[in-house]
This record gives structure tokens, C-alpha cells and sequence, in this order.
């Protein structure tokens, strides 16, 4: 049973997508503190750009095209929701967690690598961020896939559709968030 | 019209379901696992009165130390040097982020937000159980950390490395972890209950409740955790760094390895001094609310109010660097953060003058909350001037460390967690509990509280002026630090404590008592105008039985022309 509370609208945004917002402008700050630490340890370091060349630049530019293509069927997604096309709507999220689910594939594959050529998390400066920020992100689109399979399971049966976009804006978030770490980590020299 | 219908049609749910709940449900589910905002307001208000005790406790163990060195304190037994760290660190850290936090910002924020906003609950009812689950179990891991091997975590509230970084260092291997996991878990907490709060003043406002029709406090209180929202990202994300640096041998803050210890220092205050503010603006709303009750009279410049706490809100995250004067930032930095620093007196001291211009020529009633909202304005202030000679640069070279910033961060949060909690308790107690508590000891509670905290940290002031450092366990070993007026200044100061945690025996007693006790309380007994006074006392699950709805700003007081000198905001005209 909901509460009178959540039904009102005084600022004319649902109350679902007021608090996504909110929840953003949390996340942005704590990537922009890793963020912004990292880019003044490399300005300050910039030995590290011989680490950074040990990343798998390619892999990461796939990664990128992937987690772009996702935040596309996302939007599908919304606009079957917006038609009320439940079925469709969860079809394309399911659509969404697979792109989730190779970024994070192709992401363990590179770790691996990275990890049996000796670049661990302790291996210097440079490698405590690469794995702290892309960890990080990681965790997002994992925690954001879960979220969307459980958004899909209701939007099935055409239920709480609005769900479809709330998920969806933060989807657009964890591509923003991979749009800067991928120039930072693996491009930048 | 048809909306309202719908609104009326769930309020009978509502009340119709309260009353069925109020059979079947046992204790367990009604007291801990409830989603009613006032159950989950009480949850965080008496677990940060319970922590209040355990940081009390811990101060009254390390003021023994320093006033009679090595002698063993009753209670307590004799102090070692690393249990005299780890008393220090956690009770700052007790004291803020699970005293004045959970109390004034959740504690509050969840009582009076859908009240005075006119909702039958948060937005989101079950995260916001959520949120006080998150926080239980991060007093839980705090409380523990004190006990495991080497005891808890020694490295101060700030927990600057490399001393936190390193267990050879700080030699508390577990106990520096789980203080950061503790302070990470009790952040989620307040992210989630931040949320609701902001998401429930903007949209949930009941039906012609416009911005500008909102209470002082729910501004304070949204806008405060906005600034927290805002500010504890990279405090969240410092957190994970140095707990990597900790357990995984990751290099940050190593600068042995090209690691930057001063970047947590950035990391910590860039949330550490807006945090100041996430717990100021809450307690500056509840003595505003106090203020204009008790005197009668409408809040002097209701949107300068709302201006200013913005002000304060924007410029508080611009004064950061103001606690690295000393720690080797350029000196050009430090000639902007002195006048940052010295910049955000001015909407503060705004709204002082504002206050000031509310009780003028208003009819003041010398009520137990009224006592400690002026209190709060006259301590407060102390703590407010004396931030200004610290946030010059040139004199903070000169008392950084020393007791003189101990004792102006105690008089900014004492009267923010102790006296304008105070305030908030004795004027919302009626509605809260339906009961009226004793003005009598209520008083006695008010003048053994502010006199003997003026006696702990004047003497501070003076100690610290000499140039007494802080964070030295035995000032015995210091000649310099040792003479005897100086040793008496820190007995004066310990026995100031002893009499004021002595004098708040009254106040438990009374507040105890009266929770069953006292007399029966009306809806409004102070005749107030805001929506909150027009539920009944205490307020059944849903608040209301018909929603109410909002027709004027809440400070009407003493119109001309109207026969009562109030005039409540659901009030038809």
C-alpha cells in the first residue's frame, strides 16, 4: 500500500525519477573525487604515462562501443515503455544487461592479463587508480544490471513501466562516468 | 477535485489500516522494523542519545587523564597512551557522525518533514527503514572495533595518513579498517535518508503548500543534507582508497611510492567543512522555529533566511583548505581560503542579526526551549568569532593543533548538538510523546548545562592561547606546559565536566518521567502555527485522518486584526 506521500507531485517530476536525479548528483561527486585525484597525481607524475601504455587500448575501445550500443537499446526500451509495450520494454533491457554483461566479460579477460603480466593493484601509483576507478565503475554496471533485470522482471507484465526510464537515466550515468575513464586511463600518454 | 477525492479515498485506507495494524502488529515490527517516519525518527534519535552517553563517557575518561595524569579514573582504571588515542579519535568521531548526524539531520528530518510538510510519510518508507538499518549496524561495527585485538582505531577523526594507512604505524590493524567501513556504512545511511528527505520536501508538500510556505527547519534540514549530498562523494571515495591503501597495498597516500598523503586531506575536509554545516543549518531551523513561537512575533525576513542558508550552503564548499594551512599548501591557496573563510561569517552572522531583529519588540515567554534557543545564539556566537581567527591564515600558523581550535569547535558543535538539540527536544516533546515535560527540572537541566560547558572550554581557550598542542596524553613531561596555573586551568576544566554530566541526570529522569508521566499535552500546546501542531499529540500512523492542506506562510504571528496572535497555516482565511 503506498503512502499519500509518494503519489504527490508538487514539483510536477514523478517522484521516482526526482530521487534518480538525486542519487546521481551523489555519484558524480564520488567519481569526481577519484576522479580529480587521479588527473593531479598524473599531472604531477607523468612516468606514469609508461604504466598507462601497458593497458590494452583496443580492448578498452571495444568496451566503450559496447557500453555505448547498450545505453541505445536502453532508450528503445524507454520509448516501448512510453507506448506501453511492456514486453518490448523488458526484451530491450534484457538486451542492455547482455552489453553489461561483455563489458564486464571483456573487463575480467584484460584484468587477468594485466594481472599475470605482473601489473597488480600494488604494482605502483598508477595501477592503484586504474583498478580503483575502473573497480569502481565495474561495480556500477554490475549493481545498474541487477537493477535492470529486476525493472525487466515488472515491466514484463506491464507493471511500474514508469521504473524503465528511472533505470535507463542511470544507465546514461555509467556510460558518462566510462566516457571519462576511458581517455584517462587508457589513451591519455 | 478528482485528485482530492483519491487522497480522501486513501486517507480512510490509511486510518482504517493504522488501526487494524495497531492489533495485529507485535512490538517487534511496530518499534523496529516500521516504516512510520516517526518510529524510524525515534530509532535515530535514541540510538544517537545512547552513543551521546558512550562519547560522554569517553570524555570524561581523557579529561581525568589530563587533569590528574596517570592516576587511575574511576570506571575506567588507569589510561595507557594508545588507549588515550583511541578514546579521543572515536569520541569526535561518536559525537559527529553518530550523535549530531542521526539526532539533528536524521533524527529531526524524519519527524518533522512529513509533519511539517503536511505528508502522511517519506517518499520512500522502506528505504527510509532501510537507512536506519544501515546506520545501526554501523554503530554496531564502530562499537565493536573498541574491543577487538589492539583496541580501536587511534589515528584522530580525521585519520590522516600515513598514520591511518599503517598498521606499523597506528598499530591497530583492525581497528583502523572497520572505523572506515563504520564511517562508510553510516554515509550510505544518510545518502539514503538525504534522498528522502529532499524528495519528500519538493514533491509531497501538502495541496497550497508553496516553496516559500515551507518552515525554516525543512529548509535547513533539506538544504543541509543537499550539502552532505554533495560534498561526501569524495570523502565516500577517499574512504575506499585509504581502506585499499590499508588492507590491499595500494600506494595513494604512500609517498614513499609516489603517493600524495595530503590528497586525503582534501578528500577529508572537502566533506569535513561542509559537514559543519550539514549539522549548523538543522539546529539554526529549530532555534528559528523556537524563536518566533516564543516570541510571538513573525520571523523577521523569512526568504533572507532562505538566502542565507544557500549562501552559507554554496561558500561552505570553498573554505576547505582553511585546515592545511599547515600542511604545505601553496601559500597562495591560503590567501583565497582566508577570505573564503572569512567570507562565509558574513550570511551566518546574517542570520544571527536576523534573529535578533525576530525577538525584537516581540512578548519573549522564558520557556525551557526558549532559554536554549538564546543559548544557542549566545554560544554559538563565541564559537563563530573566534572561527575567524583561525580562518586567518597568518594566526592559524600560530594556534593550529593547539587547544584554542579544541576549544572553537566545541563552542560551534555543543550548542549545535547539545543545546540546539535541546532546544528541538523540550519544544516538540508535547507532540512527540503527548506529554508535557517538568519545567522546573527542566530549567535546573538548562543552567547546570550551559554554565559548567562554559567552564570546560573557556579555560581551553586560555590553554590553548599559551600554546598548549593538542594530542599529548601527559603534559608532564612537557615543563613548558606544566606550570601549575596551567595544570589548574585542566582541573577546572575536568571538574566543569564532571558537574555537567551530573546535571544530566535531571534531564533523563525528566524526560523518562515524563514520556509515561507527565500531563497530557493538547494538539498545540505552544499555539503554533506550523501543520505538525494540527495532528494529534503524539501522531497516530498517517499523521492525519484528513490531510491537511496549506493556506499561508507558517510565521503569522500577532497579525494585526485578528482576535488570536496566531493563525495556523491550514487555517481557511
Amino acid at each position: 500500500m503506498k503512502t499519500i506521500a509518494t503519489t504527490r507531485s508538487a514539483m510536477g517530476i514523478a517522484t521516482g525519477k526526482l530521487a534518480v536525479w538525486w542519487v546521481l548528483v551523489s555519484e558524480i561527486v564520488i567519481f569526481g573525487g577519484v576522479l580529480v585525484s587521479y588527473i593531479m597525481h598524473r599531472l604531477g607524475h607523468p612516468e606514469w604515462a609508461e604504466q598507462a601504455a601497458h593497458t590494452h587500448m583496443w580492448l578498452g575501445a571495444f568496451n566503450t562501443f559496447v557500453l555505448l550500443t547498450s545505453s541505445l537499446s536502453a532508450v528503445l526500451a524507454h520509448q516501448a515503455a512510453e507506448q506501453g509495450n511492456g514486453r518490448k520494454a523488458a526484451n530491450l533491457l534484457y538486451l542492455t544487461c547482455l552489453g553489461a554483461l561483455t563489458f564486464l566479460g571483456v573487463k575480467s579477460f584484460e584484468w587477468t592479463n594485466e594481472i599475470k603480466e605482473g601489473f597488480t593493484i600494488q604494482a605502483g601509483g598508477f595501477w592503484s587508480y586504474y583498478y580503483t576507478a575502473a573497480g569502481l565503475h565495474a561495480f556500477h554496471v554490475f549493481a545498474g544490471a541487477l537493477v535492470m533485470l529486476w525493472v525487466a522482471s515488472s515491466a514484463k507484465k506491464n507493471e511500474n513501466l514508469h521504473r524503465v526510464e528511472n533505470v535507463g537515466i542511470y544507465w546514461h550515468f555509467v556510460d558518462i562516468v566510462w566516457i571519462f575513464l576511458f581517455p584517462l586511463l587508457y589513451i591519455a600518454k | 477535485m478528482a485528485e482530492h477525492t483519491h487522497e480522501r479515498a486513501h486517507v480512510a485506507g490509511t486510518a482504517n489500516d493504522a488501526h487494524h495494524d495497531h492489533h495485529e502488529v507485535g512490538w517487534f515490527k511496530k518499534y523496529f522494523w516500521s516504516t512510520d517516519h516517526k518510529v524510524i525518527a525515534f530509532q535515530y534519535m535514541f540510538t544517537g542519545m545512547f552513543l551521546a552517553l558512550i562519547g560522554a563517557f569517553m570524555a570524561y575518561v581523557f579529561r581525568m587523564q589530563l587533569a590528574f595524569p596517570g592516576q587511575p579514573v574511576p570506571g575506567f582504571g588507569v589510561v595507557s597512551p594508545g588507549q588515550y588515542n583511541m578514546l579521543i579519535t572515536n569520541h569526535g568521531s561518536i559525537m559527529i557522525f553518530w550523535v549530531a548526524m542521526p539526532v539533528l539531520l536524521a533524527g529531526f528530518g524524519n519527524y518533522l518533514i512529513p509533519l511539517m510538510v503536511g505528508a502522511d510519510d517519506m517518499v520512500f518508507p522502506r528505504l527510509n527503514r532501510l537507512s536506519y538499518q544501515i546506520f545501526f549496524l554501523s554503530a554496531i561495527v564502530l562499537l565493536t572495533s573498541l574491543f577487538v585485538q589492539n583496541g580501536g582505531f587511534g589515528g584522530a577523526w580525521t585519520a590522516y595518513p600515513p598514520l591511518s594507512a599503517n598498521k606499523l604505524y597506528n598499530l591497530t590493524p583492525y581497528g583502523a579498517s572497520m572505523w572506515l567501513i563504520a564511517v562508510a556504512l553510516e554515509f550510505v545511511a544518510f545518502l539514503l535518508g538525504g534522498i528522502n528527505f529532499i524528495v519528500t520536501s519538493m514533491n509531497s508538500r501538502a495541496p497550497g503548500m508553496k516553496a516559500f510556505d515551507v518552515p525554516i527547519v525543512v529548509w535547513t534540514i533539506v538544504i543541509a543534507s543537499i550539502l552532505f549530498m554533495a560534498s561526501v562523494g569524495p570523502l565516500i571515495a577517499g574512504a575506499i582508497m585509504l581502506l585499499f591503501d590499508q588492507t590491499l597495498g595500494t600506494s595513494f597516500f604512500n609517498p614513499n611510492r609516489g603517493g600524495d598523503p595530503v590528497l586525503w586531506q582534501h578528500l577529508f575536509w572537502f566533506f569535513g567543512h561542509p559537514e559543519v554545516y550539514v549539522v549548523l543549518l538543522p539546529a539554526m531551523g529549530i532555534v528559528a522555529e523556537v524563536m518566533t513561537v516564543f516570541a510571538r512575533k513573525k520571523l523577521f525576513a523569512y526568504k533572507t533566511v532562505i538566502y542565507t542558508i544557500i549562501a552559507t550552503g554554496v561558500l561552505s564548499f570553498f573554505v576547505w583548505a582553511h585546515h592545511q594551512f599547515v600542511a604545505g599548501i601553496d601559500p597562495r591557496m591560503a590567501n583565497v581560503f582566508t577570505v573564503t573563510t572569512v567570507l562565509i561569517s558574513i550570511p551566518i552572522a546574517e542570520m544571527c542579526f536576523v534573529y535578533i531583529a525576530t525577538l525584537y519588540g516581540g512578548s519573549i515567554r522564558f520557556s525551557v526551549p526558549m532559554l536554549w534557543a538564546l543559548a544557542f545564539m549566545a554560544e554559538f556566537l563565541i564559537g563563530g568569532v573566534t572561527g575567524i581567527y583561525l580562518g586567518a591564515s597568518g594566526l592559524d600558523i600560530y594556534f593550529h593543533d593547539t587547544y584554542f581550535v579544541v576549544a572553537h569547535f566545541h563552542y560551534t558543535f555543543f550548542p549545535i548538538a547539545v543545546i540546539g538539540v535541546m532546544a528541538g527536544v523540550t519544544f516538540w516533546f508535547p507532540k512527540m510523546f503527548g506529554r508535557y515535560m517538568n519545567e522546573f527540572w527542566g530549567k535546573v537541566h538548562f543552567w547546570g548545562t550551559v554554565i559548567p560547558f562554559n567552564g570546560i572550554f573557556i579555560p581551553l581557550f586560555i590553554l590553548g592561547a599559551a600554546g598548549e598542542h593538542r594530542r599529548i596524553f601527559d603534559y608532564k613531561n612537557f615543563p613548558q606546559f606544566n606550570h601549575p596555573w596551567q595544570n589548574d586551568l585542566r582541573i577546572f576544566a575536568t571538574v566543569s565536566l564532571l558537574v555537567m554530566l551530573l546535571f544530566q541526570i535531571p534531564f533523563l529522569v525528566n524526560f523518562v518521567w515524563s514520556m509515561f508521566r507527565g500531563p497530557k499535552a493538547p494538539k498545540n500546546p505552544w499555539k503554533s502555527n506550523t501543520l505538525e501542531w494540527t495532528a494529534d499529540s503524539p501522531p497516530p500512523h498517517g499523521n492525519w485522518a484528513e490531510m491537511p492542506e496549506c493556506h499561508r506562510g507558517p510565521y503569522e504571528y500577532s497579525v494585526p486584526g485578528r482576535e488570536q496572535d496566531f493563525w495556523p497555516q491550514n487555517e481557511k482565511a
